[in-house]
């Protein structure tokens, strides 16, 4: 591994996954640093949601191996990686659709609001406690990312963007320190798209890493510090934007006919 | 003007209803409807914990009913134990039976979840059939009294057996009720209701779902349990029926009928169903194909359940 040092954060060596005998996901390695963001692109079936779902423990790779912060997590479960610090959104929203906008992010707080299921059937002071410092950091985390006003509306009535930016609190809710995005901007205008942009830029400037995938390339090529590129499961190139965008095996297999997309903001 | 937390809402309804519906009673005899809706009512708010907020299904909860019931026939008369004691030893071995059984069985989904809780209650009646030497079998036993009325009356308080029962159950399902709620908006509560709307969202913000899962399952046995009890006590009698598969169908209609995602909505529920079948008899033979019919037409029209669907039609008409 070329950049992987003791700085790393996120270490993923040689990681696949074959679902009957096909191969989804093949020998991919990279690593992510604190602060860092690193993006994953590649096209449609390339394998990247694949990917994030091994790395946050939800499939199990067949083989390869992850590491955070230098502890092999190959295979753990996601809420066991969640107290390891990491955290992530979804391509497709999972949303907690019929509880509030605000719930939805107070359950971000979990680890740090459960206790004894005896002080929570009885209501004890504990209990509500830990309830309301959740929703105390709850309500900042939503006016983060502009939703504070949609606090005790059905997150099931929320706009796609609005929905998507929930998710992202959500996820800053556990405090990570490797916050993983599937497209958060898919979905959203021009205006949404730029605020989380910002908030992305924001949350890795304090020091968070940032892994992403994204399919609006703009925005990828603007803020990324690395890019991973895969195509049908293998990484065909890595590099800062730059050099990936020029990458002749990137523009044939990503890009195609689309080539000067990545030339706009590249 | 102070705003009434929804928690605080239903409490105070309940009360009302438990307070106030005595005054109406043409007869001594609606007492004792009361206390048996109130029994249910008990029932069905633990599955408003597994189903309404956890999203998980049982079909086989009155396996946990049979076992509060025969406890407090059986305790009593063979280890001596007193009978309020015997509600205590059923809901604590339903809670350990629910946790032995509920690992292996939570890690199940949707129907398969629905099917294996069926064997479990199946299992259970079953042995409350067959041990007759133990049980009786088929024919029932006999339950003592829990001697409470009596100690009231020494106390001044001086109840029919149907008005002690009715107050007495009404208590239960208060107390009952309130948990459920501290529940709901407690953290332990959100995770399960968050785990119903999303198992891989609830895993990753580290919410461990098999064991929450399993919590609500214990928690809602133990509800099945003393509901169960309390049935035997009042009738002084248990039959194997208690723990039989059509109790089990009866729970879980009665929530999703009045709406199992809320406490007072299962419990409007546990109500009707209760009532109905004491008001459809002038139908006789059609009794049962009216109850048939009314739980489609709800369940057609009103999804979310009677009480949550009137209610929402109220506040829509209001704005």
């Amino acid at each position: 591994m070329t950049r992987e040092d003791k700085a790393t954060l996120l270490s993923v060596d040689g990681l696949g996954i074959a679902f009957g005998g096909l191969k989804a996901v093949n020998d991919v390695s990279f690593a992510v640093k604190p602060g860092e963001i690193v993006s994953i692109i590649g096209p449609n079936g390339a394998g990247k949601t694949t990917l994030f779902n091994m790395i946050s423990g939800i499939y199990q790779p067949s083989m390869g191996r992850v590491k955070l912060s230098g502890e092999d997590v190959t295979g753990v479960e996601p809420h066991l990686l969640a107290r390891r610090g990491m955290s992530r959104t979804f391509q497709n929203l999972q949303i907690f659709q019929s509880m509030t906008v605000l719930e939805n992010a107070v359950t971000g707080y979990h680890l740090s609001e459960k206790g004894p299921i005896l002080a929570d059937l009885l209501s004890l002071p504990g209990s509500r406690r830990r309830a309301r410092a959740a929703e105390e950091g709850a309500r900042k985390l939503l006016a983060r990312v502009g939703l504070d006003r949609a606090a005790e509306r059905e997150a099931g009535n929320l706009s796609y963007g609005s929905l998507k930016r929930l998710e992202i609190a959500r996820a800053l809710a556990l405090n990570p320190k490797i916050l993983l995005l599937d497209e958060p901007a898919a979905g959203c205008n021009a205006v949404e798209t730029e605020e989380i942009d910002h908030l992305i830029a924001e949350v890795a400037a304090s020091g968070v890493a940032i892994l992403l995938v994204e399919h609006d390339m703009k925005m990828v090529m603007r803020i990324s510090n690395h890019i991973v590129v895969l195509d049908h499961g293998e990484k065909i190139a890595e590099g800062d934007p730059a050099t990936v965008s020029q990458n002749p095996a990137v523009i044939a297999a990503y890009l195609g006919a689309d080539a000067e997309v990545s030339h706009a903001d590249g | 003007m102070m705003k009434i937390s929804p928690k605080t809402a239903t409490l105070l309804v309940l009360t009302a209803l438990v307070a106030i519906t005595p005054f109406f009673f043409p007869s001594g005899y609606y007492y004792r409807v009361g206390a048996l809706i109130f029994v249910n009512g008990l029932a069905v708010t633990g599955i408003v914990i597994l189903t309404g907020y956890a999203g998980q299904i049982s079909l086989g909860h009155a396996g946990f009913a049979g076992i509060g019931g025969y406890a407090c026939a059986l305790a009593p008369v063979h280890w001596g134990i007193h009978p309020a004691l015997a509600v205590v030893l059923g809901a604590a071995i339903s809670a350990g039976l629910a946790y032995l059984v509920g690992r292996p069985i939570l890690r199940l989904k949707g129907y398969y979840l629905g099917v294996a809780t069926l064997g479990f209650g199946i299992l259970v009646s079953m042995v409350l059939n067959n041990e007759r030497d133990l049980t009786r079998g088929p024919d029932g036993i006999e339950v003592p009294e829990l001697g409470l009325r009596a100690v009231l009356k020494d106390w001044g308080l001086n109840l029919s057996n149907g008005e002690f029962w009715y107050y007495f159950c009404g208590l239960f399902l208060i107390v009952g009720a309130w948990i459920a709620l501290n529940l709901h908006s407690s953290p332990a509560g959100r995770a399960l209701r968050a785990l119903h709307g999303s198992e891989v969202a609830a895993r990753t913000v580290g919410i461990d779902v098999p064991r929450m899962k399993l919590q609500a399952f214990v928690i809602s046995a133990v509800y099945a349990s003393v509901s169960g009890s309390l049935l035997a006590l009042q009738n002084k009698f248990i039959t194997p029926d208690v723990a039989g598969f059509m109790h089990s169908i009866e729970m879980v209609t009665m929530a999703v009928l009045g709406g199992v995602g809320s406490v007072l909505g299962a419990i409007f529920g546990a109500g009707i169903l209760t009532l109905l079948p004491q008001v459809l008899t002038v139908f006789a033979e059609y009794e049962q194909m009216v109850l048939g019919l009314v739980m489609v037409l709800v369940m057609i029209f009103l999804r979310e359940g009677l009480l949550p669907s009137i209610l929402r039609r109220l506040r829509g008409r209001g704005e």
